[in-house]
């Protein structure tokens, strides 16, 4: 009882807080797949480029996200205002699955699919746009969710750096030893990856081809 | 210009193969010293086991790969002097494994090509109305369905229309009945024999059976270890003594000997 007249009171705040954070994550998730598809591709079509490009994605996946933000505070135009910074460090956190899956989805396309489109005179940009790339659609796609997904979590950290979002109230929360407070952040938090998660397996469903 | 005798001489040849020979980047040889010529309608079998050359050897001739020695020529012109796209628009190609674009309807599939080529839409549906009728399917059975709905055989015959679609001079065919049972295999030879006739391409088709290269093919290339063993009329192959060659007609002919006894009386 008391939490729901908490978020009723705090209503226009946390409303604030969630556009923040939606708006920290989308552009993170624009930035990251406008780079992370064309690696996925460069990397499915030239292997010995895989092994760096993945190798690269890897690496910043397991930099603790607190420290990544430190690293990124001297750098100069990114360290100058924490949205930035925060955008960046999301970014590389997203890329990752979003490379790896849409490899993946490349490299999967049926052998003799190619062979046939290569035989019957599509060049190689026909090929990419109107063979692999739709019928990886849905593993490009699956990853675009699982990054989604992991970079609505991690931007809560972003309000350690004063980029704001959700994580505001469970940094302050946990500073005032007060469970309303970190709920008001950690609940709106965990229902956005919820419906940001449930809205694109939607529309990874109506992207997989039709099998019976 | 060339010493030994050429069957094909009074005809034009379409397709050629001088001195060609494939090297894998490892250095593995699969095709080695090749020479014979393709005469304008006339279909060419490259018959051997798995692993003779017999795909390396069709896939020079559309430049899916180039040769490491020597050339070939399409129509007279050297496979590397040609524009890749063009070239591969000008052949068709039929392989085993068909290679349906699994996200294309049959009508979307067949009709690929001649939408590349910026074929106005009337022309396009009817000419894959043509081509799904000259198959023996049903056209507005079929247009709307995707490869997964349909059986082998129909998914080969689907691969047939498509190499056809823009009525390509030349036909490369690898296996092409390979896939599907002995029984529509043997309907589906039928029916392309006829379709053969019919349309008068030049063919090469690559195939391991001998049934099929003597009932669809004027002449017999036969490939063993990336070379060349011979190149036979039906007539001349039967009665061949070339160890390779006998070897297929023992084979063949026992074969046929089971069929007879198999007959009822």
């Amino acid at each position: 009882m008391n939490l729901i007249n908490f978020f009723i009171r705090h209503q226009r705040e946390i409303v604030q807080a969630t556009l923040e954070h939606v708006w920290l994550v989308g552009i993170a998730m624009l930035l990251a797949v406008a780079i992370g598809i064309p690696l996925g591709i460069i990397a499915a079509r030239h292997p010995w480029l895989s092994k760096p490009i993945l190798g690269g994605a890897n690496i910043a996946e397991t930099i603790p996200s607190l420290a990544l933000f430190g690293f990124l505070l001297p750098v100069p135009w990114l360290g100058e205002r924490a949205d930035r910074l925060v955008i960046t460090a999301l970014t590389l956190y997203a890329l990752l699955p979003i490379i790896r899956n849409t490899s993946a989805g490349i490299s999967g396309v049926d052998a003799a699919v190619r062979e046939a489109a290569r035989g019957m005179g599509m060049t190689e940009n026909q090929i990419l746009f109107q063979v692999e790339l739709p019928l990886s659609a849905p593993t490009i796609l699956a990853g675009v969710r699982v990054a989604t997904v992991l970079t609505i979590g991690i931007a809560t950290i972003a309000a350690a750096v004063g980029a704001g979002g959700l994580g505001e109230f469970i940094f302050r929360g946990l500073a005032m030893v007060n469970d309303q407070l970190i709920l008001a952040g950690a609940i709106p938090a965990a229902a956005l990856a919820l419906l940001a998660d449930f809205i694109l397996s939607l529309l990874e469903n109506r992207l997989r081809p039709a099998r019976s | 210009m060339k010493a030994e005798p050429d069957r094909v001489t009074s005809r034009e040849s379409v397709i050629e193969f001088r001195n060609t020979g494939y090297r894998l980047p490892n250095g593995q040889t699969l095709l080695e010293n090749v020479s014979l010529k393709v005469g304008r309608g006339e279909t060419l079998a490259l018959l051997g086991r798995s692993g003779a050359g017999k795909s390396t050897a069709l896939r020079l001739i559309n430049r899916l790969l180039e040769p490491s020695d020597g050339e070939v020529l399409v129509e007279g012109k050297s496979t590397r002097s040609w524009d890749a796209i063009a070239l591969r628009r000008h052949i068709g190609y039929v392989i085993q494994e068909i290679g349906l674009f699994p996200h294309y309807t049959i009508e979307q599939n067949v009709s690929l090509v001649p939408r590349l080529e910026g074929w106005p839409a009337e022309r396009t549906r009817a000419r894959v109305s043509e081509l799904l009728d000259l198959v023996g399917l049903d056209a507005p059975r079929f247009a709307k369905r995707y490869p997964h709905q349909l059986s082998g055989g129909q998914r080969q015959r689907v691969g047939i229309a498509r190499a056809l679609s823009i009525d390509p001079p030349i036909l490369l065919m690898d296996e092409p009945f390979g896939s599907v049972d002995p029984l529509t295999t043997g309907e589906l030879l039928k029916e392309f024999q006829q379709l053969q006739r019919r349309l008068q391409k030049t063919i090469v088709i690559v195939t391991h059976d001998v049934d099929e290269s003597l009932m669809l093919a004027a002449r017999i290339a036969l490939l063993d270890a990336g070379k060349l063993t011979g190149i036979y009329s039906a007539k001349e192959f039967l009665v061949a003594r070339e160890p390779m060659a006998a070897a297929y007609v023992a084979n063949f002919r026992m074969y046929e000997e089971a069929e007879r006894k198999n007959e009822p009386h």
